[in-house]
């Protein structure tokens, strides 16, 4: 079936509240409205509003209403409006959901999925169009996810609610109308693994690192540059924590050469951690220093400009003839 | 600050008196003497474990302590309500309700030992590990509630929290959220009248329980050294949350009489008249003169409960100093319920590390000192 990626979010959370009676989301707006994504379009109907919350508009009592709901055994799916709107649920999450397993020694257990649209290029005004997904990566306790298509969307959603941990779950707000095949029946016991990344392009020149929203842009890169003869291995990270470093470690020994791409600030972001980690257990393979084509680190721009500060298939174009040394690139990255 | 605003409910005086309360009068008509005297029992015993433990601190075994002196009445008569089925989300100061929930002495003092940072299963004592961050167990408290709601329940969530605590939005979040969903919450606060340094009259200009009716939530001010008058405001509450009545509030009026922790010094911002004034509404002082007068506690019965907090106080000492030190690689563990390959390689690599020190003195084996 041909769903968009919000329809496949959709219908994985609808499969998750038939599935398990202690499933219930809370949010604002979720519920009569369907969410202003309509992500949750139909399920307070379907489900009643004891099951599909429209919760007063306070994110820190959104997820801490939903630790004591997870205390009382409930598998509480939260919606953060925006992603620019978590920063008040920030302690909730980072003190509280993070933490509560450890700091029980494993007698009480947080499976909270927390849903958050994120990412630019929609033409949004300030805090619509943020990507905070390293916040949480550095958190330790969280896991942290994003899909980059419909049918991830859909398995890794259910994968996360049915997730012992707590999940956060970045939705790549500017890929909600793709539509693409979804086998809503296939069982999770077969899927890939919520924290396994993918190759979703086979290549031998350079290894495209990338997720979420830009998952397509990397893949359109990688076309493009097929027609002037350039192979590039595009991997999708998926989980962003924990990070699978296997399918990049072993696609970086062939090829020696790393980019990575993202739409947050390049400062301490997840391309910082992946050219660390991959500098450090694949040194002698690398041809050349990994490269980062990432957002600039500034404030989210204003909408008409927000496409200087986004990475699109040129830049990464660009880092990607850095990584292979061609003399078109764009010079001086070193000083 | 002045609490005039508000009616201060009160069944025994600071005196011993015991006075009518037409509100909580008929929530403790069913106490027996035998009832009367365990409360009074139980804020001796928990009395005496603040003074053991804040011995042992002094003596270097903990590492820190946070007195609960002078609140004895208030979480004593609050907890002493609560059926079994109830569930507590406390703060780190509710040492006196972890001992009423029937936690071991050992549980109680892990997190001021620094062997683990909460004791009991929180499932077997129905009781939350206690809080830290200011205020925010009243939302888990609040979706508690909610939960019970949404499972049909007749019981109901209490949130512990301070003076301090009501300026932290998490709470005002709660209220909130319990009074939208009408969740069987009781916040119960206690005004000890000090947050470490800052005096009641910082966090409000108006009476803590006058806060609450701005939420739609009813609220009421008791005498927080009064056990008999907490234990039946707590009660009122209760009722209010089994019978569908939703979120109450309760304002407990007590004084801290100690330091915030071992780690404070009072003397920096508050002055002797002051506790020269609340030491004449000593909690454990009325309760016993109510008690003495009325012909319901004799020399006999009050020996038996000295050697009661004397075996208590033991069994805290002895805990305390039987901790064994945890393992090197217990920080690892329950950090997340499934695998994590990045954690699990720090682990090995950090195994790997110390196994380079087999052999060599214990001093010598690893960890920052």
């Amino acid at each position: 079936m041909k769903l968009s990626l919000t329809q496949a979010i959709n219908a994985g959370l609808r499969r998750a509240l038939e599935d398990d009676p202690k499933v219930v989301l809370l949010g604002e707006d979720i519920g009569t409205l369907g969410g202003v994504f309509r992500v949750t379009d139909g399920l307070m109907k379907d489900f009643g509003s004891h099951r599909v919350i429209d919760t007063p508009l306070a994110e820190s009592a959104i997820i801490g209403t939903a630790v004591g709901l997870a205390y009382r055994g409930f598998r509480p799916v939260c919606e953060i409006q925006f992603d620019g709107f978590i920063y008040p649920g920030f302690d909730q999450i980072v003190s509280q959901v993070a933490k509560l397993h450890a700091r029980t020694r494993g007698a009480v257990r947080m499976p909270l999925t927390i849903r958050v649209p994120f990412g630019g290029g929609i033409g949004s005004p300030e805090h619509h169009s943020e990507s905070p997904e390293a916040y949480f990566v550095h958190t330790s306790g969280l896991r942290v996810i994003s899909p980059s298509n419909p049918q991830d969307a859909y398995t890794m959603l259910r994968q996360a609610i049915a997730s012992d941990d707590p999940v956060l779950y970045f939705e790549p707000k500017r890929r909600y109308h793709a539509k693409d095949e979804v086998m809503l029946d296939a069982p999770l016991s077969t899927a890939p693994l919520m924290g396994a990344a993918r190759v979703v392009a086979a290549g031998t020149d350079v290894t495209l690192v990338s997720y979420g929203p830009l998952v397509r842009t990397a893949l359109d890169a990688a076309s493009a540059a097929a027609a002037e003869g350039i192979s590039i291995e595009v991997i999708d990270l998926r989980s962003l924590s924990p990070i699978d470093y296997l399918p990049v470690m072993e696609s970086v020994r062939r090829t020696g050469r790393l980019v990575i791409s993202h739409e947050a600030g390049q400062t301490l972001g997840l391309g910082a951690e992946i050219a660390a980690t991959i500098t450090e257990r694949c040194f002698n393979y690398l041809e050349v220093a990994p490269v980062r084509v990432t957002g600039f680190d500034i404030p989210y721009p204003p909408s008409k400009v927000e496409k200087h500060h986004l990475p699109d298939l040129d830049r990464i174009l660009d880092g990607v003839d850095r990584a292979l040394g061609r003399p078109n690139s764009h010079s001086g990255m070193e000083d | 600050m002045a609490h005039s605003a508000m009616p201060l409910h009160q069944l025994v005086t600071a005196s011993g008196t015991r006075v009518a309360d037409e509100l909580l009068d008929e929530f403790v008509s069913d106490l027996d003497d035998q009832t009367l005297r365990n409360l009074y029992e139980d804020m001796l015993i928990v009395r005496r474990i603040d003074a053991e433990a804040t011995a042992l601190q002094r003596q270097g075994q903990l590492a820190l302590w946070p007195p609960l002196l002078g609140q004895e009445a208030s979480q004593i008569g609050s907890v002493r309500a609560l059926e079994h089925d109830d569930f507590i989300f406390p703060t780190y100061r509710e040492n006196g309700v972890a001992y009423c929930r029937g936690a071991s002495m050992g549980s109680v003092l892990g997190v001021w030992r620094g062997v683990s940072n909460s004791g009991w299963d929180p499932y077997e004592l129905n009781m939350a590990t206690p809080q830290i961050i200011i205020g925010s167990q009243t939302l888990h408290a609040t979706g508690y509630a909610m939960g019970l709601v949404l499972d049909g329940k007749e019981s109901l969530s209490l949130a512990y929290f301070g003076d301090g605590a009501t300026s932290q939005g998490d709470v005002h979040e709660a209220m909130v959220f319990a009074a939208s969903f009408q969740a069987p919450v009781v916040f119960f606060c206690q005004n000890n009248h000090w947050a470490i340094s800052e005096p009641v009259g910082l966090q409000s200009h108006v009476p803590l329980a006058g806060r609450a009716p701005g939420y739609g939530i009813p609220s009421l001010q008791v005498d927080g050294n009064d056990v008999l008058a907490v234990l039946a405001a707590t009660r009122w509450a209760a009722h209010r949350a089994r019978t569908g009545g939703g979120p109450s509030f309760i304002e407990a009026v007590t004084y801290r009489m100690g330091a915030h922790t071992t780690a404070d010094d009072p003397t920096r911002y508050r002055g002797v008249t002051e506790l020269e004034e609340w030491g004449a509404k000593d909690p454990l002082t009325r309760m016993r003169t109510f008690l003495t007068n009325a012909g319901k506690l004799d020399d006999e019965a009050e020996s038996a409960m000295a050697a009661k907090a004397d075996a208590v106080a033991a069994e805290l000492r002895a805990a305390c100093i039987n901790f064994p030190d945890p393992e090197p690689l217990s920080v690892f563990e329950h950090v997340y319920v499934d695998d994590h390959p990045i954690l699990a390689r720090q682990r090995d690599h950090y195994l790997a590390y110390l196994s380079l020190f087999e052999g060599s003195s214990p001093a010598a084996q690893g960890g920052a000192s």
